[in-house]
């Protein structure tokens, strides 16, 4: 696997395309399993790892159906390689934190992965841009067809699927969506509307998962429980309240306009004069001015840019990204300094251009 | 009247019914606000897994009954349910099957549900019976750790012999549920 050339590519989740895709940015699905006659990874020894792992290895190559995969053994990666991929959410922290044997199967296309050794023996995903949950779901489902042929998933005829953690037993499905919600944060409204999704049995998390910090107004909308539903019905649950949230969002936007306009507009083009002018910053504020500009091109407050370019900056700006991208590895200082002339290079022609005229 | 948290006027007059005896406040809009958001959300705290065993086991357990479930431990993994219990982590698929007891209700907390109604193997069956082989891995392992390399070469044979048997199954296509 090319880690340059990933690095310089913007990958599915951030395509900016599909349904929804100004404030769904990706949908994603994942399934938990373990193999019937092994500890859970926190009991293995070095030797159960190993063996996990190339019982997976061998089963993925066997597959026809995976042959577009690249096998990366994650343990003898670089630890600026592990964070470009936890940054593109093709493996977790967890796996690029862990110890011992573990690996990732990637597609070309980055549309999914399987961990190898994270939490539980094996966790599978599906990636899909906008809001397209179904497709992902269909696609998840035939992935772990093709591997239990091979393979002997610990199975228990009451509970379901066992995992490490009882929280993931039954089906192991984690149905998540990505939505960016800018106008909900500024009219103080996301408190109220994530209070609310808890009480439907729905989790709330930042961009990175499990105990991230929302950070540009993205979160990450998932079914909190896993027992007792079909995968239909989990998919179903999380599809039936998306539209809900981008109605919210979209109300929040049309207040925004009709009451503060000037104050939005402001809020917009300060972002994008920051980001276009600063010597030296960090990858929160980034985020953060990303999105009021992202929020600007949605509202047609700023014409001559476009979404996949905004979108391709979030990503490029985190700190592994930029490293790869540059080639070289950076301090915070220096990344900061480095950030900051990449924004430059990429939004610079626009200055004095269109979005003075506003 | 004054709102009892800042200078502005009260335009807020809530009386909370929760406690033992009612509880009356006036508070400004803004106040008034973040109070409400704030009750609500301790109202809804998400089930940890720490937070829910430790008040199953409150509600029905003596401490001495506590002490000695905690010192019970998985034949095949070899796990305590005290190491549970600190970890929230399980230590192997076999554990639902020997604790059994007491995960049911920790399941039922967490989920609202203890029984599975998705997808199931093509074999359509429980794999409790293949945990053996964990067992036996364990104490190979042990074998070696205290040099009783007569025993440790005699339980490879037995996991050698338990693995093929299961390529052999698979291979043969459909495989038999439980032995």
């Amino acid at each position: 696997m090319d880690f340059n050339e990933m690095a310089a590519r913007c990958g599915e989740w951030l395509r900016g395309s599909g349904p929804q895709s100004d404030i769904v940015i990706s949908s994603r699905v994942r399934l938990a399993r373990n193999l019937a006659d092994f500890p859970f990874i926190r009991r293995c020894t070095d030797r159960d790892r190993g063996a996990i792992e190339e019982i997976f290895h061998r089963a993925i190559l066997e597959s026809s159906e995976l042959a577009d995969v690249s096998y990366v053994h994650v343990d003898q990666l670089t630890a600026l390689d592990r964070q470009l991929l936890v940054e593109r959410q093709l493996i977790s922290n967890e796996l690029a934190e862990g110890d011992g044997s573990r690996a990732a199967a990637i597609d070309r296309q980055e549309t999914y992965s399987l961990m190898v050794n994270e939490e539980d023996h094996l966790r599978m995903q599906v990636m899909k841009s906008g809001l397209d949950l179904d497709t992902a779901w269909q696609q998840i489902n035939r992935l772990d067809d093709v591997l239990e042929t091979r393979v002997n998933y610990a199975f228990h005829d009451q509970l379901g699927y066992l995992t490490a953690c009882p929280t993931n037993v039954g089906t192991g499905l984690r149905v998540s969506v990505m939505m960016h919600l800018p106008a909900l944060v500024i009219t103080q409204q996301i408190d109220k509307v994530f209070r609310s999704l808890q009480k439907m049995g729905l989790a709330v998390r930042g961009l990175y998962g499990e105990g991230s910090q929302a950070m540009g107004d993205f979160y990450q909308i998932s079914n909190q429980l896993t027992l007792g539903k079909s995968e239909i019905d989990i998919v179903r649950q999380v599809s039936e309240i998306v539209p809900v949230l981008i109605d919210y969002e979209r109300q929040a936007r049309a207040f925004l306009v009709k009451e503060s306009r000037k104050d939005l507009h402001d809020r917009v083009s300060r972002a994008f004069g920051i980001l276009s002018t600063a010597q030296t910053i960090s990858t929160e504020e980034t985020l953060h001015l990303l999105s009021s500009v992202r929020l600007g091109i949605n509202m047609g407050l700023i014409q001559d840019l476009e979404l996949p370019t905004i979108n391709k900056l979030f990503i490029h700006t985190q700190p592994a990204h930029l490293q790869k991208i540059r080639g070289v590895e950076m301090d915070m200082a220096g990344r900061n300094i480095e950030r900051a002339v990449y924004l430059r290079s990429n939004l610079v022609r626009r200055v004095g251009g269109d979005a003075e005229k506003n | 009247m004054k709102c009892q948290k800042c200078e502005k006027p009260a335009t807020f007059h809530i009386t909370e019914l929760t406690g033992e005896e009612p509880l009356e406040r006036h508070l400004c809009e803004t106040c008034a606000q973040a109070y409400l958001t704030q009750e609500d959300g301790q109202a809804t705290p998400a089930p940890t897994i720490g937070g829910v065993l430790a008040k199953q086991f409150k509600l029905n357990q003596a401490a001495e009954e506590l002490a000695k479930l905690d010192k019970r431990t998985c034949p095949q993994c070899g796990i305590s349910f005290l190491e549970f219990r600190n970890q929230g982590r399980l230590g192997c698929p076999h554990d639902y099957v020997f604790f059994e007891k007491e995960l049911l209700p920790l399941i039922a907390n967490i989920h609202g549900e203890t029984v599975h109604t998705g997808k199931r193997p093509s074999s359509g069956q429980g794999t409790d019976d293949r945990t053996e082989l964990i067992r036996m891995r364990r104490e190979m392992k042990e074998a070696i750790e205290r040099e009783d390399y007569e025993q440790a070469s005699q339980l490879r044979d037995k996991i050698r012999e338990r693995e093929q048997q299961q390529v052999r199954r698979r291979e043969a296509g459909g495989e038999p549920a439980a032995e």
